[in-house]
């Protein structure tokens, strides 16, 4: 029997954490995520787990203990926020070039400056090309269950690459839900033990790790990187495919809403899903064909399969919580419009970008998106596909 | 697993390019760095023994008997520091063709 509880988002994770017992954990605290290394090192102090908690002086540090720590042959974990995850960066791509399964739980947070400690997906989008795979939860289940799958991911043979699972700072890091807890013993059945094949502590196997790799070499070794993350595809979904024999909880690629015989659909990450889904409930109940795409799987991101379940339907607004400024669209439009067009998916597409630096994001502005999309349908106009959602103007 | 080249397929390398052995400094030749060269002039040569501690890579091999040999090009870089010590003008520098 799963044990029923109530958790915040980051005592959720923290509790994935726990269960699965990495060997080493070395994080640096940052709001909104503090309290996942905090109620962790917790974990250690009373003897819960076996842990190396490492207490670093920078998250760039934290980074680099978890790369030493996976290339000697142990599991690392850690746990950030936007600037945390800036001060990363450049770790961020040593892990992944390196092929070393880090995990880590990214709790959304505006990338400053001006300063602002609150949810936007600034700092996930800020290495959205770095390699490593991205998962988003809507909700503090979802951020637990992809924890609990993150190690099985990121540590298949033919995947190999770290693994950043993403919720929304303060929104489910800090909001307390009903959660459904796997038990102690079928976590540790489910998450196994970390045996890689080759790593620095072997005594029978003296290894090189990162050397250096010139013009001859680079170009393949990225390639390899850019085939992993194909293969993870399937990997994610087989993973998922045990979890939901185990809990009953069904995960995939990405979550369809009412989408199949929608008219109108949003496509959207994290916890705006759940404002989304009070939305299409109501508009469903007025008679419209209102659905929901919610990605879970960002990296790699399910062009074919996202293509094909929006072929159908007459108009649809990407959402993106984080403004790329580059004058064409955010990152998960610009994705899911050039998915759309290499597989010969043309419907009419829009951008929002909103929620930037926490600006609360209500049922009324969703359905406001929805009223546009309708109105789309019906004149077959898009103005301006590039769109704000909440932002005041002055000719509003 | 360290003889690879520049062309080696991606499926034949290994991830991250992670070498699976140990001293194998060696296989990775630096020589062609290089865009002058030293000359080794025997005659000239009295094997006074001032020219091989200087060299930075290790590039000119002693034999068993104490004497220099001529050099070893693989990882000699040219920086010519051989040149600058020998009392007797034994090393010439030429540009690499």
């Amino acid at each position: 029997m799963s044990i029923r509880e109530r958790l915040s988002g980051n005592e959720a994770a923290a509790t994935a954490m726990k269960q699965i017992n990495p060997d080493v954990v070395a994080a640096f605290p940052i709001t909104p995520s503090t309290e996942i290394p905090q109620y962790f090192s917790t974990f250690v102090a009373n003897g819960v787990v076996d842990t190396e908690f490492v207490a670093v002086e920078s998250e760039h540090s934290a980074m680099s203990a978890c790369i030493g720590a996976e290339a000697a042959g142990a599991r690392a974990m850690t746990a950030t926020s936007a600037n945390g995850l800036s001060l990363m960066w450049e770790m961020i791509y040593i892990a992944s070039s390196l092929r070393l399964p880090i995990v880590l739980s990214l709790v959304n947070r505006a990338v400053s400056g001006p300063l602002n400690i609150h949810c936007d997906h600034s700092d996930a989008m800020g290495v959205r090309d770095s390699g490593w795979i991205m998962l988003f939860s809507e909700t503090n289940q979802e951020a637990y269950d992809n924890t609990l799958m993150a190690h099985r991911i990121a540590e298949h043979k033919d995947v190999m690459l770290p693994l950043m699972i993403c919720q929304d700072g303060f929104i489910t890091s800090h909001a307390i839900e009903n959660i459904e807890l796997v038990e102690d013993d079928k976590v540790k059945e489910f998450v196994g033990e970390y045996k890689p094949e080759h790593y620095l502590l072997n005594k029978n196997e003296p290894i090189a790790v990162g050397p250096l790799d010139l013009q001859a070499y680079l170009f393949e070794h990225k390639a390899q990187q850019a085939e992993a993350m194909k293969n993870a595809k399937q990997v994610i979904l087989d993973v998922s495919k045990d979890f939901e024999k185990m809990t009953g909880r069904k995960y995939g690629l990405f979550e369809e809403y009412k989408l199949d015989d929608c008219e109108v659909a949003i496509v959207c990450m994290n916890s705006t899903a759940g404002t989304t889904k009070f939305v299409v409930d109501n508009l469903r109940n007025q008679g419209i064909k209102a659905g929901l795409l919610k990605v879970r799987v960002f990296r790699p991101f399910p062009a074919e399969e996202i293509a094909k379940a929006l072929s159908h339907v007459k108009a649809v607004a990407i959402l993106d919580k984080a403004d790329s400024l580059n004058a064409a669209g955010g990152a998960l439009f610009e994705d899911t419009v050039s998915a759309m067009y290499v597989n010969n998916v043309h419907v009419p597409a829009i951008n929002y970008i909103y929620g930037i630096g926490g600006r609360d994001t209500k049922a009324d502005d969703i359905e406001s998106v929805y009223k546009d999309l309708l109105e789309i349908t019906q004149t077959g106009n898009i103005e301006n596909p590039y769109r704000y959602l909440g932002l005041r103007k002055e000719e509003n | 697993m360290t003889n690879i080249n520049n062309t080696t397929p991606m499926e034949k390398l290994t991830p991250g390019g992670d070498i699976y052995t140990s001293g194998n400094a060696r296989d990775f030749k630096t020589g062609d760095w290089r865009s002058i060269k030293p000359i080794y002039i025997s005659e000239k040569c009295k094997q006074c023994g001032l020219c091989f501690p200087v060299c930075p890579d290790d590039a000119i091999p002693v034999n068993s008997e104490c004497n220099r040999e001529d050099f070893n090009y693989d990882y000699c870089k040219g920086c010519g520091v051989c040149a600058k010590v020998c009392p007797f003008g034994a090393i010439e520098m030429k540009e690499e063709g």
